[in-house]
C-alpha cells in the first residue's frame, strides 16, 4: 500500500497528464461517431450567451442586407397571396392538405462556421420553442441542415457542408432521387451521388428535397446543377450542385417539424420487421 | 504583478480573443491562427507545472466547446504543455531551468526556434485529430505548415505588443 500511494505521489504530474489525455481523446473519438458528445458543444448557457451578444453587434452592421432578404420573401409571399383563384379561400387551404403536417419555428444563427470538414451551426431556439434533434432546418432560399442537439435556449444544427450530412434529394423535373453529401472543398457546392443512368440531366437543372426523406418536406430547393461525373465504379452519376444559399452568411432560419414523422416510421418499423 | 493573477489574466484575454476575432478570420476561406498556444509558452518556468498542464487542459475544452470540435483543441494544447520542457531543452540548452527565461524579452534564434517548433507540433496534433485520416496526410501537413506560418506571425506580433518597454 505504502509503495503505491509513494508511486502516485511520485508520478502525480505524469497521472495528472494521462488522465487529462485520456478525456480529451475520448472527446475527440466521439466526436467523429454519429453524434457528438454530449457535453462539450456550443449548445450550452456560456458559449450561447457569448455567440448572441456577439452577433447582437454583426446584426446590426448587416441591417441592410437583412432587410432586402425580408422584403425579397415578402414579395414572393405576397405575390403568392394575390395569385389565389378565390379571395375568399383562406391561406391554409391554398396549400396542398399534407403541408399542414409540418410545423415551422424561427430561429437566428448565433454562430456559423464553415471552414473545417464538419460544420455546426448554433441557433438562439431551443427546447424550450419545441425543438428537438432531426428536425430539418432552412431559409427563404434553401436548406440548411439538420437539428444535432438542443438545449433550454439554443440548438446545433448539422450544416450541409458537413462530411457526416447525407439528406435525401432530387431532380425537380424528372423525381430521380439521390443523396446529397458534401466533399468538404468547396462551400459554395455540394454534391448529389447515387442518381441512376436513366435520369436525364441538363447544367442548370434545380435540384429539391426529396419525398423519401422523414425530416424535410418536399421540393425544398437546394441548388442548381454545376457539372456532371459518372462514377466509374458504380455507374452512377454524381453531380455537382452549386447552392442556392450562401452558406456563409445566413441569418434567420425555420426549423420544421415532421408531425407525422413518428406515425411514418413505426408503419415501416412494422411492416419491415420479421413476422412470427 | 503576482504570477498567478497575471496568467488568469493572460487566459481569459487569450480565449476571447481566440473565440471573438481568431476564429473569424478565414484567410483564403479556411486559415485561422491559433495563437492561443502562447498562453502555455508564456507560462513561467519555474512555477507549478501540474497547473500549467490543468490551465491547458480548462483553455482547450472551452474552446472545443465554442467551435464544437469535440476535443482537438483540448488534445493538442495538452500534448504541448507536457512536452514544453523538451522543447524548452532543445532550444535553449540543459541550464534553461537555472535561469528565468522569457520568451517576452527579446526575439533571438532561441526563440524562434522555440516558437516555431511549438506551434507545428500543436497545429499538427490538431488538424491531424480534425480530419482523423492517415490517408489525407498531404492535405494535414499543407494547412499545418500554413497555419503555423500564419499563427508564428501573429503569435510575434502579440509578443512585440506585450513586450515591458525597456530603456
Amino acid at each position: 500500500m505504502q509503495q503505491i500511494i509513494n508511486f502516485i505521489i511520485k508520478n502525480s504530474y505524469r497521472l495528472l497528464f494521462l488522465l487529462l489525455l485520456g478525456i480529451s481523446l475520448t472527446l475527440t473519438i466521439k466526436s467523429h461517431s454519429y453524434h457528438r458528445s454530449e457535453y462539450v458543444n456550443s449548445a450550452n448557457s456560456i458559449t450561447g450567451a457569448v455567440y448572441k451578444k456577439v452577433n447582437e453587434v454583426n446584426e446590426y452592421l448587416s441591417l441592410k442586407e437583412k432587410n432586402k432578404d425580408l422584403a425579397s420573401e415578402n414579395a414572393l409571399l405576397k405575390e403568392l397571396l394575390f395569385n389565389k383563384k378565390d379571395t375568399l379561400i383562406t391561406s391554409k387551404t391554398l396549400f396542398r392538405n399534407d403541408l399542414n403536417n409540418y410545423k415551422v419555428m424561427v430561429g437566428k444563427v448565433v454562430k456559423n462556421s464553415f471552414n473545417v470538414r464538419e460544420n455546426y451551426i448554433t441557433i438562439n431556439a431551443g427546447s424550450d420553442k419545441g425543438l428537438k434533434t432531426d428536425m430539418g432546418v432552412i431559409n427563404d432560399k434553401g436548406i440548411v441542415g439538420i437539428v444535432e442537439k438542443t438545449s433550454a435556449n439554443y440548438a446545433t444544427i448539422q450544416s450541409v457542408l458537413n462530411i457526416k450530412s447525407k439528406i435525401n434529394a432530387k431532380l425537380k423535373n424528372s423525381n430521380h432521387f439521390g443523396s446529397l453529401v458534401w466533399d468538404g472543398r468547396n462551400v459554395g457546392y455540394a454534391q448529389l451521388i447515387d442518381v441512376p443512368r436513366l435520369a436525364s440531366l441538363r447544367k442548370g437543372d434545380s435540384i429539391v428535397t426529396g419525398g423519401n426523406s422523414d425530416i424535410f418536406p418536399e421540393n425544398i430547393p437546394i441548388g442548381k446543377i454545376d457539372k456532371i461525373f459518372i462514377d466509374r465504379k458504380t455507374n452512377y452519376y454524381t453531380i455537382n450542385i452549386r447552392l442556392f444559399n450562401d452558406m456563409t452568411s445566413l441569418g434567420y432560419v425555420y426549423v420544421i417539424e415532421n408531425k407525422k414523422k413518428k406515425e411514418k416510421q413505426q408503419l415501416e418499423a412494422i411492416t419491415t420487421a420479421p413476422k412470427k | 504583478m503576482n504570477n498567478s493573477v497575471l496568467n488568469s489574466i493572460r487566459f481569459i484575454v487569450f480565449l476571447s480573443l481566440q473565440v471573438l476575432i481568431f476564429n473569424n478570420i478565414n484567410l483564403f476561406g479556411y486559415l485561422n491562427p491559433y495563437p492561443y498556444v502562447l498562453f502555455i509558452l508564456l507560462y513561467p518556468v519555474n512555477s507549478n507545472k501540474s497547473v500549467l498542464l490543468l490551465g491547458s487542459f480548462a483553455l482547450g475544452i472551452l474552446l472545443d466547446m465554442f467551435c464544437n470540435s469535440g476535443g482537438i483543441h483540448t488534445t493538442a494544447s495538452l500534448i504541448l504543455a507536457f512536452i514544453r520542457p523538451t522543447l524548452f531543452k532543445f532550444s535553449f540548452g540543459l541550464s534553461y531551468e537555472y535561469q528565468t527565461v522569457k520568451i517576452a524579452d527579446k526575439i533571438s534564434p532561441e526563440r524562434i526556434t522555440l516558437l516555431l517548433l511549438a506551434i507545428f507540433i500543436h497545429h499538427f496534433i490538431l488538424f491531424y485529430l480534425e480530419y482523423f485520416r492517415i490517408g489525407l496526410l498531404f492535405t494535414i501537413l499543407s494547412r499545418t505548415l500554413l497555419s503555423t506560418l500564419f499563427t508564428f506571425t501573429i503569435c510575434l506580433l502579440i509578443i512585440y505588443l506585450i513586450k515591458p518597454n525597456k530603456r
